[in-house]
């Protein structure tokens, strides 16, 4: 063997020998990271909103303030560049498919909460490049902003209108910021958590912002629970979904029944 | 080898510091963007995606194209293609470089791109397409610089060259292929989830990219004596022509899915195209000057003696290369957002800032072409061979 031919087979031994390293040392870290807390198996976190009442005494807009307050969500004027973690739409807008021109008024009128479906199988969790957005044990649909590289993805993929991107910086239009929540910074992707925040050991402290400011009005818990509330509501009343044919199973459930406000 | 990019005439040398400013422009611009945000493109909220992904889009294709060259020359042991396989492979080099501007320009956080190699997302269309366009400029890189080395040297191209070649042929019509998946996976969008997407960015492809083959050719021919002459450029013809059927075969295959079926939410992507939605019209004119410069190629191509003529041949690819670049290059990506999944109709258009950032991207692979052209061509001078 010559010189040359030594210091290539070297050199392609040691290439080898990295790249071996690297692969084992991301499929251990994600292994490391998807099993990180067992707390979080067996459960599934799930929303019913009903409607009727989120609409008395405007109850939606205690729900936005709330949340947007507890997570710094900016206040951008631009509709084009606006943040939205939850934000109040019509029916015919939330429920594209299932709009007709004779719904009664006291339907089309309807103040809907729209948020993160915290999809079983969720498409944008499919699409992301760097799992800056992954799906946890118990159902959350979650997001690393530090790993974001902002490529809006996922903003393609999700057939909801659920996340935003931050066109500006956030920061100096966040007027009364919350300590304890980070803000986020230009050119990454966003959107609600279900107040993932709030859960120590797998079990919520207190209910996400939303729950807590709708009077009654959403109803938040594990769904495999048969004996929490949200599972009573959803077996016990009719209740539908966000574009349910695209088997991306939405774990938000709107209740339409009930009496006229 | 390089050094032959750095000596030329006054002219290549007024187009290279002309190209150069183009790129201080848009890298200014850049800057801009890079310290503000993507708030100063014409990106909203509901179009996410815009001007700078349809550019990559269309680029893969042009990359991809270079495989009708290579494919015909060592598959087939085309002896015609022998003159113009390295202006392919040299034009894929330039276009891959151009999609991976394209992409850096759009990231919100563009100093964490390497996070797609860190984590890598197998489930994930985006990496796989950034796998297979690294592959397939590093494939190029050595097949070009092998294959034009040997030639200098007046030997044989080494032997472990020929599995690298038959490697970029498949190679090619994927990374296109992944592209289409980026967009045909996505439940979300109606107007992309099509099977037909990947064999319609072929067939866009193989006829955009050696239309711009010819041009290339040409304009080789007229500024610098290179001459590859008639047969190749009339058999390119031939792809072009057989490409751009395939294309609009394809395209009327989707207008009567959309219409026919009648499907709503499917039929109003095209309807946004072709007749405008809701107060929106930008898109319009375009698309019937694409519509109109479609057919007018296809006379130009399908009577054969106005195939034959370079004039008309000229004529005959610029009008594919502008009718597809309108349909992918400006249609395309953005239609698949308007309306959103909620029916809003939002309008894009890209602003100045985006435009001239874009410039500066195509400026930068015009650069990178140039300087390799440049090369092969000195190459061949040298050698005599024209």
């Amino acid at each position: 063997m010559d010189r040359r031919k030594f210091i290539s087979l070297l050199t392609g031994t040691a290439a080898i020998g990295v790249v071996g390293k690297l692969g084992f040392e991301i499929t251990a870290k994600s292994e490391i990271i998807k099993n990180a807390d067992k707390n979080l198996d067996g459960k599934r976190w799930a929303m019913a909103i009903d409607l009727f009442k989120l609409k008395k005494e405007n109850t939606y807009l205690s729900c936005i303030e709330a949340c947007h307050q507890a997570h710094n969500v900016p206040d951008i004027l631009d509709k084009n560049h606006e943040i939205k973690w939850i934000w109040r739409e019509k029916y015919k807008h939330a429920f594209i498919e299932q709009e007709h021109k004779n719904l009664p008024d006291k339907i089309t009128t309807l103040p809907v909460l729209l948020l993160c479906n915290h999809c079983d199988r969720p498409p944008c969790v499919n699409v992301c490049p760097t799992q800056a957005t992954w799906r946890r044990n118990d159902g959350i649909v979650m997001m690393d902003w530090h790993r974001c590289i902002g490529c809006r993805y996922c903003i393609a993929a999700c057939p909801y209108g659920s996340r935003s991107f931050n066109f500006v910086e956030p920061k100096p239009l966040i007027h009364n910021i919350t300590d304890e929540f980070p803000a986020r910074t230009r050119g990454v992707v966003e959107k609600c958590t279900f107040c993932a925040e709030y859960i120590v050991k797998g079990e919520y402290t207190k209910p996400p912002d939303c729950v807590s400011a709708s009077k009654g009005a959403i109803v938040f818990g594990n769904l495999n629970d048969k004996t929490s509330e949200v599972y009573k509501i959803l077996t016990s009343k009719f209740s539908i979904r966000r574009k349910p044919e695209l088997s991306t199973e939405p774990e938000v459930y709107y209740i339409i029944e009930g009496e006229e406000v | 080898m390089l050094e032959k990019a750095f000596q030329g005439s006054k002219i290549y040398w007024t187009w290279i510091i002309f190209l150069l400013i183009l790129i201080t422009i848009g890298t200014y611009f850049y800057l801009l963007q890079f310290n503000t945000g993507l708030g100063i493109t014409g990106l909203s909220r509901d179009v996410s995606w815009g001007f700078y992904i349809a550019q990559f889009t269309f680029l893969v294709g042009v990359a991809a194209s270079a495989v009708m060259v290579v494919l015909p020359y060592y598959l087939h042991n085309y002896k015609a293609f022998g003159k113009i396989t390295i202006l392919g492979e040299f034009l894929a080099i330039g276009s891959v470089i151009m999609c991976m501007l394209f992409i850096f320009v759009d990231m919100g956080q563009p100093l964490r791109i390497a996070n797609v190699f860190l984590y890598p997302s197998l489930n994930s269309p985006m990496f796989w397409d950034s796998v297979s366009l690294l592959g397939y400029i590093v494939l190029n890189i050595i097949i070009s610089i092998f294959t034009l080395d040997a030639e200098k040297k007046g030997i044989k191209p080494p032997t472990w060259i020929k599995p690298i070649i038959i490697i970029s042929i498949p190679w090619a019509i994927s990374i296109h292929t992944v592209t289409a998946f980026l967009y045909s996976g996505l439940a979300a969008r109606p107007f992309w989830m099509t099977a037909i997407m990947a064999p319609r960015f072929l067939a866009t492809a193989f006829s955009a990219g050696p239309a711009l083959l010819i041009i290339l050719c040409l304009l080789l021919k007229k500024i610098s004596k290179f001459d590859v002459g008639k047969e190749p450029l009339q058999n390119l013809a031939i792809i072009v022509t057989y490409a751009m059927l395939m294309n609009i075969f394809f395209l009327l295959l989707e207008f009567f899915t959309a219409f026919y079926s009648g499907i709503h939410h499917h039929a109003e992507h095209f309807q946004l195209m072709y007749f405008g939605l809701e107060g929106n019209y930008s898109l319009v004119p375009w698309m019937w000057v694409s519509s109109i410069l479609a057919i007018l190629s296809l006379i130009f191509l399908l009577i054969p003696s106005l195939r034959k003529s370079e004039k008309t041949l000229l004529w005959a690819c610029i009008f594919v290369f502008c009718s597809i670049w309108i349909d992918k290059g400006l249609a395309m990506v953005v239609t698949g957002f308007i309306p959103n999944p909620l029916g809003y109709v939002t309008p894009y258009w890209p602003t100045l800032p985006e435009i001239l950032i874009s410039i500066g991207v195509f400026a930068t692979g015009i650069l990178v072409i140039t300087g390799l052209y440049k090369i092969a061509l000195t190459v061949r001078r040298e050698l005599k061979s024209f």
